[in-house]
């Protein structure tokens, strides 16, 4: 098929794809991210394929693995269409009963439903899982009906559709721009700037190129979100940097966009390249775009594991093919950026929010949200909580709301005990601010940032200062060296903190790290540095007895840090199975079968392989 | 190793600097870790320093400079990994396979190294080796996962 060459063979292509499809047809629909595939989608994708040829009746059924549908809890998931009905934790085996009962009978395998821990009722619909049903889905909700590999299912459901309305419209950069700007639109990936003021003053900037960047390196560990919009729907990325490339460069200079995506996400990569060369095919993007004038392309670069490329001029210096060293921003990168040329940066997820808004309009997406954070927002909920997985929230939804309707509460019925939200750059928010809205300004309020939207939840077994030990461990690694407080700051904080966890922690030891903290903020040169004390100030701030514990009684209250515990066999409840015996790596504990064991303190290096293997319980902790 | 293939990775970049990055990787990925012989060709191709070669491939965490195992192990250390016990994790790793982070088992079999996340954080702890995930980890699943390579490799 010939490119499109304007929005009205656009338009025709579309409307053909909507009379040719019938939306009642049976489509088993995979959930295939990163996560449902580290549990066996692929496996389950082919056995599904399988069983549809063995009933012949690929005229009727179709499989269609998808993007992250984000109740990674019930990894690998299942939907099958139009019903909607959702199963989860599907194995190949069970491919054929849902091949022949679900897909050509329409019968529900009772079995393979989720049950509502809360209510002991059973889910039938992919709408009603109370996961889904208290989050606002505007960038994740079509990621159960899409094949992120088929461009043609983003075109029939509007895709594109923004950008062809911009054109017949004949609505001006300058206006988009406004548009923008009046969304209230702020960055998704960490600071929260407001994008249509980027893209102003991007576009004010002289230079005779103007560069689109697309953050996508998602530095923040523990967080997915990113990557989950690129696995679930790149077009979606990709329509909005068109959008940005001609509100931002258009027609006065010429643009050129880039993906800056990280190494460790092989299929978010695969999913992206795919969608740019249907979308080159179709002639969205290239030479005079729907003949528009605007000719734009995007190129993809990939990082090399580095934490820092994810600051601007970092990552600018890498694309550029040198080590990703933050410089200075005394001149903004929107002025001079990548090659010295005025640069627009934005994270994935804000690129993806451009389309949304303009199709829902911008009084509606204002509607979303708190006074200065508007729309959605996406987080990585993680660690000790029921449902893990993406969640899609209004920005302004109370910590509380997230972590125990959406999240469903804490695993095994243990205390929550704090959420650290920001990655390293943020802070551990404790339990006593659980009625916290979450938004840009009321993170910071409290210590924390917004960050990417990464959320992850710890219980009463999470040590607080191994948190923070742990925060600076990877800052420490991951500073660039360039400024000596950054990279010996943070070392110094983290041997501090370290010897507090193995017990040679000192009175003065906590004033001495915020003394430390001080320097570390004041005296870096980017965004690693200066907030990088956060992590160790948050804890400091809300969970001071625990240092103090671990400090003045060499005591871990979270019984976590190694130097600190001791493992025990409870007498009573040992039936000398020898399970502990046969695991322990250093032979520590004896014991005859069907008698009491012992564990030798002496030997033990504190594992924990034989409190994981007892199936009694019989091993403490203290 | 043979140096066609570096200049056939540096052709498929016009000899561009700025590609710099991808060269090494797409080298990395043909021979599993940066040879010596392959940075001096690539400084020679795009007529840049050594030294800066060599700063790319020693600043970039994804890079190793010394020959890798048939399996490379790489256990996650983010944060929602660290939270549910990823830290035990690879202590088993580093007890069971006898080496440290970085190093390469003496049989040649296996590489140690960790990462920061590969966003199945959901999942965790999780271990990939090679393009493979697995979920949730412990010590005991440590050990038959390693096993279960082992035997992989002697058939
Ligand atoms: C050390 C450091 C790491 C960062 N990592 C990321 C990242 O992984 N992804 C991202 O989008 N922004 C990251 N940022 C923020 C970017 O510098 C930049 O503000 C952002 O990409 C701009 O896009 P936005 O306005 O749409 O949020 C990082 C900043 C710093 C200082
Ligand atoms: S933290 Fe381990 S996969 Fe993200």
């Amino acid at each position: 098929m010939a490119p499109f060459s304007s929005t009205a063979e656009l338009h025709a292509y579309q409307q053909a794809l909507v009379e040719r499809r019938d939306p009642d047809r049976t489509v088993i629909a995979v959930c295939y991210g990163t996560g449902c595939k580290a549990s066996g989608a692929t496996e389950l994708i082919d056995a599904l394929k399988k069983a549809v040829q063995e009933a012949g009746c690929s005229d009727r059924v179709s499989v269609m693995p998808t993007g992250c549908h984000g109740f990674c809890e019930g990894a690998p998931l299942v939907v099958v269409h139009p019903r909607r009905i959702l199963y989860t934790k599907v194995k190949p085996r069970h491919a054929a009963d849902i091949v022949n009962k679900t897909a050509l009978a329409g019968e529900v395998i009772e079995p393979l439903l989720f049950v509502d821990p809360d209510t002991g009722n059973k889910v039938v619909h992919e709408g009603e899982l109370p996961f889904y049903a208290h989050q606002h889905r505007l960038l994740l909700g079509r990621h159960s009906t899409t094949n992120p590999e088929e461009i043609d299912d983003y075109l029939a459901n509007g895709g594109y559709g923004a950008w062809a309305r911009i054109l017949d419209e004949q609505i001006a950069p300058e206006a988009i721009i406004e548009l923008i700007k009046k969304s209230g639109l702020r960055g998704r990936g960490g600071g929260g700037f407001p994008a249509g003021r980027k893209w102003d003053s991007c576009r004010n900037a002289p230079g005779e190129v103007h560069y689109v960047i697309c953050n996508a390196d998602e530095g923040d560990p523990g967080a997915f979100m990113d990557e989950s919009v690129l696995e679930g729907n790149p077009h979606s990325v990709i329509e909005g940097m068109i959008i940005g490339a001609y509100a931002i460069g258009f027609p006065h200079s010429r643009t050129e966009g880039y993906v800056y995506i990280r190494h460790e996400y092989p299929l978010a990569r695969h999913r992206l390249a795919i969608a740019l060369d249907q979308a080159r095919e179709k002639g969205l993007l290239g030479d005079n775009i729907l003949g528009s004038g605007l000719s734009f392309d995007i190129t993809v670069n990939r990082g090399g594991g580095a934490f820092v490329c994810g600051e601007s001029t970092a990552l600018m210096a890498s694309i550029e093919g040198f080590p990703g060293e933050p410089r200075a921003k005394h001149i903004h990168t929107v002025v001079s950026g990548l090659y010295g040329m005025p640069t627009n940066l934005n994270n994935v997820e804000t690129w993806a929010n451009v389309p949304v808004i303009l199709n829902m309009g911008v009084q509606a997406y204002r509607a979303i949200g708190t006074e200065h954070s508007k729309g959605t927002k996406i987080f990585s909920l993680v660690g000790k909580v029921n449902n893990t997985g993406l969640v899609e929230v209004p920005m302004g939804m109370t910590l509380k709301d997230i972590i125990f309707q959406v999240g469903g509460g804490i695993r095994n019925g243990k205390r929550f005990k704090a959420v650290q939200t920001g990655g390293p750059s943020g802070g551990c928010i404790p339990a006593s601010l659980i009625d916290l809205p979450v938004d840009f300004d009321r993170l910071d309020e409290v210590g924390s940032m917004m960050g990417s939207g990464g959320m992850i939840v710890m219980d009463e077994t999470t040590c607080m200062v191994e948190v923070a030990r742990y925060f600076l461990n990877f800052l420490r690694s991951e500073s660039c060296g360039k400024c000596s407080t950054c990279r010996e700051g943070i070392a110094r904080m983290y041997d501090i903190v370290e010897g507090i966890t193995r017990g040679e922690g000192k009175p003065g030891d906590v004033e001495l790290l915020e003394e430390l903290a001080e320097v570390v903020r004041e005296a870096s040169l980017c965004a690693l540095g200066t907030t990088a004390p956060n992590p160790v100030l948050s804890t400091i701030r809300y969970f001071a007895e625990e240092y103090r514990a671990h400090i003045e009684e060499k005591r871990c209250p979270a019984k976590q840090c190694k130097a600190l515990i001791t493992y025990r066999i409870i007498e009573d409840r040992c039936t000398g199975c020898t399970a502990c015996a046969k695991i322990c790596p250093t032979d520590a504990i004896t014991g005859v079968k069907d008698q009491v064991h012992l564990i030798h303190q002496e030997k033990c290096i504190q594992c924990g392989s034989c409190y994981e293997v007892c199936p009694v319980d019989a091993i403490s902790v203290e | 190793m043979e140096l066609e293939m570096v200049d056939r990775i540096v052709d498929r970049y016009d000899a561009r600097s700025s590609a710099l990055l991808a060269i090494l990787q797409d080298i990395q990925q043909e021979a599993n870790y940066l040879p010596q012989a392959a940075l001096r060709q690539v400084a020679r191709r795009l007529d840049i320093p050594l030294t800066r070669v060599v700063r790319m491939a020693t600043f970039y965490a994804a890079f190793s400079l010394k020959p890798r195992g048939r399996f490379v192990c790489n256990v996650c250390l983010g944060t929602a990994c660290h939270v549910r016990g990823a830290g035990r994790v690879l202590d088993q790793f580093q007890r069971t396979l006898g080496i440290g982070v970085g190093e390469t088992t003496d049989d040649g079999l296996f590489t140690l190294q960790t990462v920061n996340c590969v966003g199945a954080c959901a999942l965790g702890p999780v271990v990939v080796v090679g393009e493979q995930y697995h979920r949730e980890m412990n010590n005991r699943k440590v050990d038959r996962m390693l096993k279960s390579y082992r035997k992989q490799a002697g058939e």
